[in-house]
């Protein structure tokens, strides 16, 4: 009785502690700016089953792909075998789903040999990102300290729980092969295990008992760590993809304050719409044009933040990352997420996700102004940018990092003019002549003068003619 | 003995004249700032009016009228300046009726696809490699009677406003196919496309300190296509390459193929610092066209 008192306390206390982290996440993606993406149910519902739930863009690259499936299914599968685990705990029932008779069985075998591959797969994760060269993407400066420990955090943990699954399916096996007596399911990796634990009923009954504890535990234990980790992914990237930007990948987001203005000094009966006011009535503070922190950020960029599992994809396609220049897709999103943790809630137990010391980067201590611009994210970086949108179209959860990019270029313009002289002269000339270079525009229709093209007829139908 | 060449002057139609005269095009044709200006790609421009002249298509261009669509403002952040572009470009095609707009510019077709009609500019906006398919398609273009490109190898560069940032990658590659040319793809095309350098207003300033320029990258990874040289292939990823390893092809008569103005640049430049301008040479669609058909002067 006591056990099931236990568990159940433990059970709330993991769910409640877990909701309470998740509505501080909630709370730091809402103070992002307003953005409708309301409507489209359908085509949402269509791009979250096939990007989200069909991984579809993750087999661009096939070799992680499938080893991300292995553990992806692993996790789901599993999850009917946790269901059970819950159940027996908290009404002292033994496998309970075993009522299923053959399903069970088939349910069972598959969690073994999943559970089997998962470990197969982590050791490979492990492999491409701790030997002496790691694959390119899993390094980069963004990729220190705590990034790089939680990344292993996560395959250990995996690991782990596995173990905990099969040292408890190996000694129940055992213990009921012992008693002469019939375990429901099918074992296929724990049946070869069997030999690796002693013959005492006592020792079998406990070890069983120790899996069935660590990995419950375990489980309860990683769900709360997920909101401090990268691995929060396997939640947020659900909602992230159905609030996936529907329009082409080439169309940028309109500024209607400035089509306000705009149309005001082109037509002088224009009547500029009242500026939005607080509850109260009062008049709020002007919003700046561009992002400058991360709460001028429309909240879909903020849960991108959120959803971003640091895999690289985006900026190893990056042309400007490619050819050796600062600029690191992933390390906006990355340091848009951290700046909100440091600026806003952190939903955390701790606070890892600032960068450390190891990280070398000077420790921040004017919080305040400390911005997402400048603060994390520098000119150079913006700079850089060729809106190639090679980023998203890579980015396996459809995180966009090229509008982060844009707001902030906007910020650098409208509200600083601190564009490079430049792009101030190209603007000028666009002012002036109509055109990004410094042509006269008077000269714009020169390129019709003394246009010809040959004649086609039967005679010369045989000429060499090069393009021209 | 050269065979005489007939030649005919084209006057090209603008659009003030023809509203003159109370007559409406059946297209726009949107020259683009680089159409209009860039002495290489202005042979494009006219390269392409004179496919717009063989098949008798009513057309038009602004001419004087024409502004820039905005588009560099915009993806440098200077978003009040798009937005005056924007609106004085939109008033003055809209005061035409305008319903349908052919341009040669990727970075012009989206920005007046995509992101005038937030502002009032609704037209069908169709970019050349679709259009140009069209014609090849409707039989109207035969791409026969001038230049053979018969066996020559050509490899297609992307453009990212044409292919990620609106899809469009087989139209531009039906052309070329109808070429009867030798199409070799590189490793990194279509949606895997690596930009030339040039968008988001790079074109216009110097780039960012790094280990090499994009276009340099671009260009060796298109030679190492042409000439099947697997070696130089595997060395790409940012990493200078000392020299072009030889390949199986020699890269006499090879085409760089290209879509958009700023490529056309990017590129042009990466063969000229690999020293190879005299054998590989870069050409937009509309020209290629021209020539196979026959209709250059």
């Amino acid at each position: 009785m006591l056990e099931h008192i236990i568990f159940f306390l433990l059970l709330v206390a993991a769910f409640g502690f877990f909701a309470w982290q998740v509505r501080k996440i909630r709370a730091n993606i809402l103070v992002g700016r307003e953005r409708d993406m309301s409507g489209h149910a359908a085509e949402r519902f269509k791009k979250t089953l096939l990007v989200a739930f069909g991984q579809q863009k993750m087999f661009k690259r096939l070799t992680p792909a499938l080893l991300h499936l292995v553990v992806y299914v692993g996790f789901l599968v599993i999850n009917i075998e946790v269901l059970e685990i819950v159940v027996d705990g908290l009404f002292g029932t033994h496998r309970f789903l075993s009522f299923l008779g053959p399903v069970y069985d088939v349910l069972m075998a598959t969690n073994e040999i999943l559970g089997a591959l998962v470990i197969i797969a982590v050791a490979a994760f492990w492999w491409r990102r701790n030997r002496t060269k790691p694959v390119r993407r899993f390094t980069g400066v963004e990729l220190r300290a705590w990034p790089k420990l939680d990344a292993n955090i996560i395959l250990y943990i995996e690991v782990v729980l596995m173990a905990a699954l099969f040292t408890m399916n190996a000694a129940d096996l055992k213990l009921h092969q012992l008693r002469g007596q019939d375990l429901p399911g099918t074992f296929p990796i724990s049946g070869l295990l069997t030999g690796l634990f002693p013959a005492n009923e006592s020792v079998l009954h406990l070890l069983e008992r120790v899996g069935w504890w660590a990995h419950i535990t375990g489980i309860f234990l990683f769900l709360n760590y997920l909101p401090s980790s990268k691995h929060f992914h396997i939640i947020i990237s659900f909602p992230n993809v159905w609030y996936s930007r529907l329009v082409p990948q080439g169309q940028f987001s309109n500024v209607e304050s400035i089509t306000n203005e705009v149309k005001a000094m082109m037509d002088p009966s224009f009547v500029v719409p009242p500026a939005p006011t607080a509850p109260d009535g009062s008049a709020l503070a002007p919003t700046p044009f561009g992002a400058k922190d991360v709460e001028d950020l429309p909240w879909t960029n903020l849960l991108n933040a959120y959803s971003c599992t640091e895999c690289g994809r985006c900026t190893s396609v990056c042309p400007a990352n490619l050819t050796g220049k600062l600029l690191s897709p992933r390390k906006i999103i990355m340091d848009t997420r951290d700046r909100m943790e440091e600026k806003y809630n952190s939903p955390l137990i701790f606070r890892p996700n600032v960068y450390g010391e190891e990280a070398k980067h000077e420790p921040i201590t004017d919080l305040a102004n400390a911005t997402l611009l400048r603060g994390k994210v520098t000119p150079e970086e913006l700079w850089a940018c060729t809106t190639c949108n090679a980023c998203v179209e890579s980015c396996p959860v459809n995180i966009n990092p090229l509008e982060s990019i844009i707001e902030m270029r906007r910020f650098l313009v409208l509200e600083e003019s601190a564009a490079p002289n430049s792009l101030n002269v190209m603007f000028s000339n666009i002012e002036n002549n109509g055109a990004p270079w410094a042509f006269s525009p008077s000269d714009r229709f020169n390129w019709a003068d003394d246009l010809f093209a040959a004649e086609k007829s039967a005679d010369n139908v045989s000429r060499e003619v090069s393009p021209r | 003995m050269t065979p005489e060449i007939t030649k005919r002057q084209i006057n090209v139609p603008v659009m003030a004249d023809l509203a003159a005269r109370n007559e409406s095009p059946e297209i726009l044709f949107w020259v683009g700032c680089a159409g209009a200006f860039d002495d290489r790609y202005k042979r494009v421009t006219r390269a392409f009016v004179r496919i717009l002249d063989h098949v008798s298509v009513k057309y038009a261009v602004l001419g004087l009228e024409e502004s820039c669509t905005g588009d560099p403002a915009k993806r440098a952040g200077n978003e009040f300046l798009f937005q005056m572009q924007a609106m004085q470009n939109i008033t003055t095609m809209n005061g035409y009726g305008i319903k349908k707009i052919v341009t040669a510019c990727p970075h012009c077709f989206n920005t007046i696809k995509n992101e005038y009609p937030a502002l009032g500019g609704d037209y069908e906006v169709i970019h050349h490699s679709t259009y140009l398919q069209q014609l090849i398609n409707e039989g109207k273009v035969g791409v026969t009677g001038g230049e053979s490109f018969k066996g020559r190898r050509i490899t297609f560069h992307d453009s990212c406003y044409l292919g990620r940032a609106n899809n469009i990658y087989e139209a531009p590659r039906d052309v070329l196919a109808a070429l009867d040319a030798d199409l070799v793809e590189m490793k990194r095309s279509r949606a895997n496309g690596l930009c030339c350098g040039a968008g988001g207003a790079q074109m216009w300033k110097e780039p960012e300190p790094g280990k090499k320029d994009i276009n340099i990258e671009r260009t060796e990874e298109a030679l190492a296509t042409l000439s099947g040289a697997a070696e130089a292939l595997a060395n790409l990823g940012g990493v200078e390459t000392e020299t072009s390893a030889p390949g199986q092809h020699d890269l006499q008569g090879s085409i760089i193929a290209v879509s958009c103005p700023f490529c056309m640049t990017m590129m042009s430049d990466g063969v000229k610092n690999k020293e190879q301008e005299n054998r590989v040479q870069v050409f937009d669609l509309a020209e290629l066209v021209a020539s196979a058909e026959g209709i250059n002067a």
